[in-house]
């Protein structure tokens, strides 16, 4: 009996240990380390980093650069779930619900599904350069050629501060879209189609088919696609480090948080500095995951 | 059961998770504990035809593969090294990316011997100088030249190059490249309109007039990307203007040296050209886009460094005929004559204090030094170096000899700056103000203050190391 349930023990660890000791090594032990190196003035090549206690910290709240990144982050963790969501529900209700009937999607839908999709399959740094050159100023850009044929100035969509980050957050929304188009798409398939043809027959315009229906029936999901936009929001980097000018520029109108942090650590060599930066930004996001999973408690809806 | 050894499952867990975690964390994120200094002892003993002491273990060479690429390491340097040292094996490596590569074998204690440490992500000179990794190169300047065991090396070289490769009192970085700067054009094109080339700033601007209403094509550009492109005129031309102090004490963070009156009166001319004659979307391309229109002739003019033809070579016309001159007179009260130039060495090669082989890696870079190693190079790379008459005898390209009929004329009123690689923010900071001056963000006044706070702030940061110069 002992035995038995020792050799049950054996069995369930033996599985266990792999993914928790490649856990440990590779995600909880850089944890631990970029904490101690935030204590130091690591300038990364050195064998002997010197302890300067909370000093990283202290010259952190006084760096104007990183909290207009942190500011950056912030508009974004607020404007790219929301839109993000928006549309992408908009294009699922018309892909399964939207057409006449009220139970399949309109003409073609098939099609688009797929071409929704496209943007998710492509690797963010692609994406980065293909719309460096979709906002090109001059013109040779995909934007700009048609709009100075059009007798229109070029627009700086990179170059100009005012329109910058808008640019970074188009292209954001424009790659997750189709990922949560999917996703919404996977929800709605599990709604009865019943609860449609009733409230079709009851006489239920597409409007509040959408807003008492749809919306409600969704919402376990939108909380789900909620937190994994807002951790997108938090931790961008690669967008704005290869498609915007300077790195996050120009004039750091586009910075984010990770951005100060990988400039500070392999361009200014700062590594302790840029280890404090990272453990700011680790609380940031492990925050917004609690509190955003506190405030999405809900009752389900069961059907 | 009373024989069967119990162990519960916690500590079987706990056993199997910290033996191998315990070897990971050493050789993780941080720094490994230093290693013993054994490369200080002469491995073999030193001679007049072996000045340091090279020894018989291998010589580890990492080129920057960028515009240069690295064939000429490979089929120049190389086997001229070879030639002298048959027992030595060289181990040649390349990589676009200096400091992903190598940081971590700095901080693991085995760094290779030679790095050209160049390239957007090369690694701060210096921190790897406040962390003792750096090679005292003095041995190399006092060593007898390659060529002429009567001539030191110190004398084979530009003074700047010496000058620019102190760290910490201790020459450290060789430049082994001559960086002129100027503004580039294409002399066919300069010859076909009867345009003439500019010796005063309103001439030049006058130029821009003409070159403007000719409508063939825009006056002026730069990699508005990449504003660095822009702020090296800038500087220049206030030097120019203001005398050499002026970068002199913007390197020595001075109090008030950006907003100086010779600086006011170069960023405002500099603003009037960002305003009336830049080609249109110039703030939004890079340093190939531009450069490339201008090989196309859609731009006359654009300001660059001597490595200009070379990065070019493939979308060059063939009778492109690339010119160089000087920034123009300016207040008719100039400082410095006209023809002062901006000259800084560059790709800077150095070697690591801690590797296993250092006296290689010094008797490398003194090969590199010969006149033969360095005319071949020019000849490959279509680009001067810093030793004194390489090129003598050899006919290269057009630019490079416009180039270096510049340096000629220019003798000794040459400048250089180096704030930008002591003070990382700050050059960050240059970059995004100077990007606002061209695209009329920034009044000029307002530009100068702007940097000059955050070289305050730098000065008063007791975190940030710093450095002086004469």
């Amino acid at each position: 009996m002992i035995f038995n349930r020792y050799r049950r023990g054996l069995f369930i660890t033996s599985f266990l240990a792999a993914p928790v000791i490649l856990y440990l090594v590779y995600v909880i032990s850089p944890y631990i380390q970029a904490f101690y190196i935030a204590l130091t003035d690591w300038r990364g090549v050195t064998a002997t980093p010197r302890l300067i206690g909370l000093e990283n910290f202290q010259r952190l709240f006084n760096d104007n650069v990183f909290w207009q990144a942190v500011m950056h982050n912030g508009a974004l963790l607020v404007l790219l779930p929301l839109i993000t969501i928006v549309i992408a529900l908009f294009f699922a209700f018309l892909l399964n619900v939207g057409g006449p009937q009220g139970v399949t999607g309109i003409r073609g839908s098939k099609f688009y599904r797929v071409i929704f999709f496209f943007p998710q399959v492509l690797a963010v740094a692609v994406v980065a350069v293909l719309f460096q050159q979709v906002f090109r100023p001059d013109g040779s850009g995909m934007l700009n050629g048609p709009l100075m044929a059009l007798g229109m100035g070029p627009i700086g969509f990179l170059s100009d501060r005012d329109v910058a980050f808008w640019s970074v957050l188009a292209v954001m929304v424009w790659q997750a879209v189709g990922f949560y188009v999917v996703l919404f798409s996977a929800g709605l398939a599990s709604i009865p189609k019943d609860m449609f043809e009733a409230a079709q027959i009851d006489g239920a315009s597409r409007i509040s088919l959408f807003f008492r229906i749809t919306l409600p029936l969704l919402w376990d999901t939108v909380q789900v696609a909620w937190v994994y936009l807002g951790i997108l929001a938090l931790d961008v980097f690669a967008i704005v480090w290869v498609m915007t000018l300077q790195h996050g520029g120009p004039d750091r109108s586009t910075t984010v948080m990770a951005a100060e942090i990988y400039r500070s650590a392999f361009e200014h060599f700062r590594f302790g500095y840029a280890s404090a930066l990272g453990v700011v930004m680790f609380f940031f996001t492990v925050g917004f995951a609690i509190l955003s999973l506190r405030l999405s408690r809900r009752e389900r809806i069961e059907y | 059961m009373p024989n069967t050894p119990h162990i519960s499952r916690r500590e079987l867990l706990r056993g199997a998770a910290l033996v191998p975690v315990a070897g990971a964390l050493a050789a993780c994120a941080t720094p490994a504990a230093p290693p013993a200094a054994s490369s200080s002892a002469a491995p073999a003993a030193t001679s007049a035809a072996n000045p340091f002491g090279v020894g018989s273990k291998p010589l580890e060479v990492w080129i920057f593969d960028g515009g240069f690429g690295q064939d000429y390491a490979k089929n120049i340097h190389q086997p001229l090294f070879k030639s002298k040292y048959a027992g030595v094996e060289i181990k040649h490596n390349a990589t676009k990316e200096i400091t992903k590569v190598l940081q971590p074998r700095f901080a693991g204690g085995n760094p290779p011997e030679v790095i050209d440490n160049s390239g957007a992500n090369f690694m701060d000179f210096g921190a790897l100088s406040q962390d003792g990794q750096l090679q005292d190169l003095t041995p190399l300047l006092d060593a007898p030249s390659w060529d002429d065991p009567n001539t030191k090396v110190r004398d084979t070289i530009d003074q700047s190059v010496i000058d620019i490769g102190m760290y910490e009192g201790k020459f450290s970085v060789l430049g082994y490249v001559n960086y002129i700067h100027g503004i580039w054009y294409s002399q066919k094109v300069f010859r076909d309109n009867g345009w003439q080339i500019p010796k005063t700033w309103d001439e030049f601007l006058a130029l821009c007039e003409t070159i403007k209403k000719s409508g063939k094509m825009a006056p002026f550009t730069y990699a508005g990307k990449f504003p660095q492109y822009l702020y090296e005129p800038l500087l220049t031309m206030a030097a120019k203007v203001g005398g050499n102090e002026v970068l002199v004490n913007i390197d020595n963070l001075e109090d008030g040296a950006w907003t100086s009156e010779a600086m006011k009166t170069a960023a405002t001319a500099w603003a009037e050209v960002g305003a009336k004659y830049l080609m249109e979307g110039t703030t939004g391309l890079d340093h190939v886009q531009t450069q490339t229109a201008q090989n196309k002739y859609k731009v006359a003019m654009l300001p660059s460094g001597s490595w200009l033809e070379n990065e070019q070579k493939t979308t060059t016309p063939a009778d492109f005929e690339y010119g160089m001159f000087p920034i123009p007179d300016v207040t008719g009260s100039d400082k410095m004559p006209y023809g002062t130039l901006h000259t800084q060495p560059g790709e800077n090669f150095i070697v690591s204090a801690r590797s296993a082989h250092p006296q290689a890696g010094m008797e490398y870079l003194r090969a590199m030094l010969s006149k033969k190693a360095a005319g071949d190079f020019s000849a490959l790379v279509r680009t001067m170096t810093v030793v004194k008459g390489a090129t003598e005898g050899r006919d290269i390209s057009p630019g490079v000899t416009s180039a270096s009929k510049a340096v000629a004329d220019a003798g000794t009123n040459t400048v250089y700056y180096r704030w930008f690689n002591w003070y990382g923010p700050l050059k960050d900071e240059a970059i995004a103000a100077t990007g606002e001056l061209m695209s009329g963000g920034l009044t000029p006044d307002k530009y100068l203050e702007r940097i000059q706070k955050k070289a305050d702030e730098i000065k008063n940061d007791s975190s940030i190391k710093k450095y002086k110069r004469t």
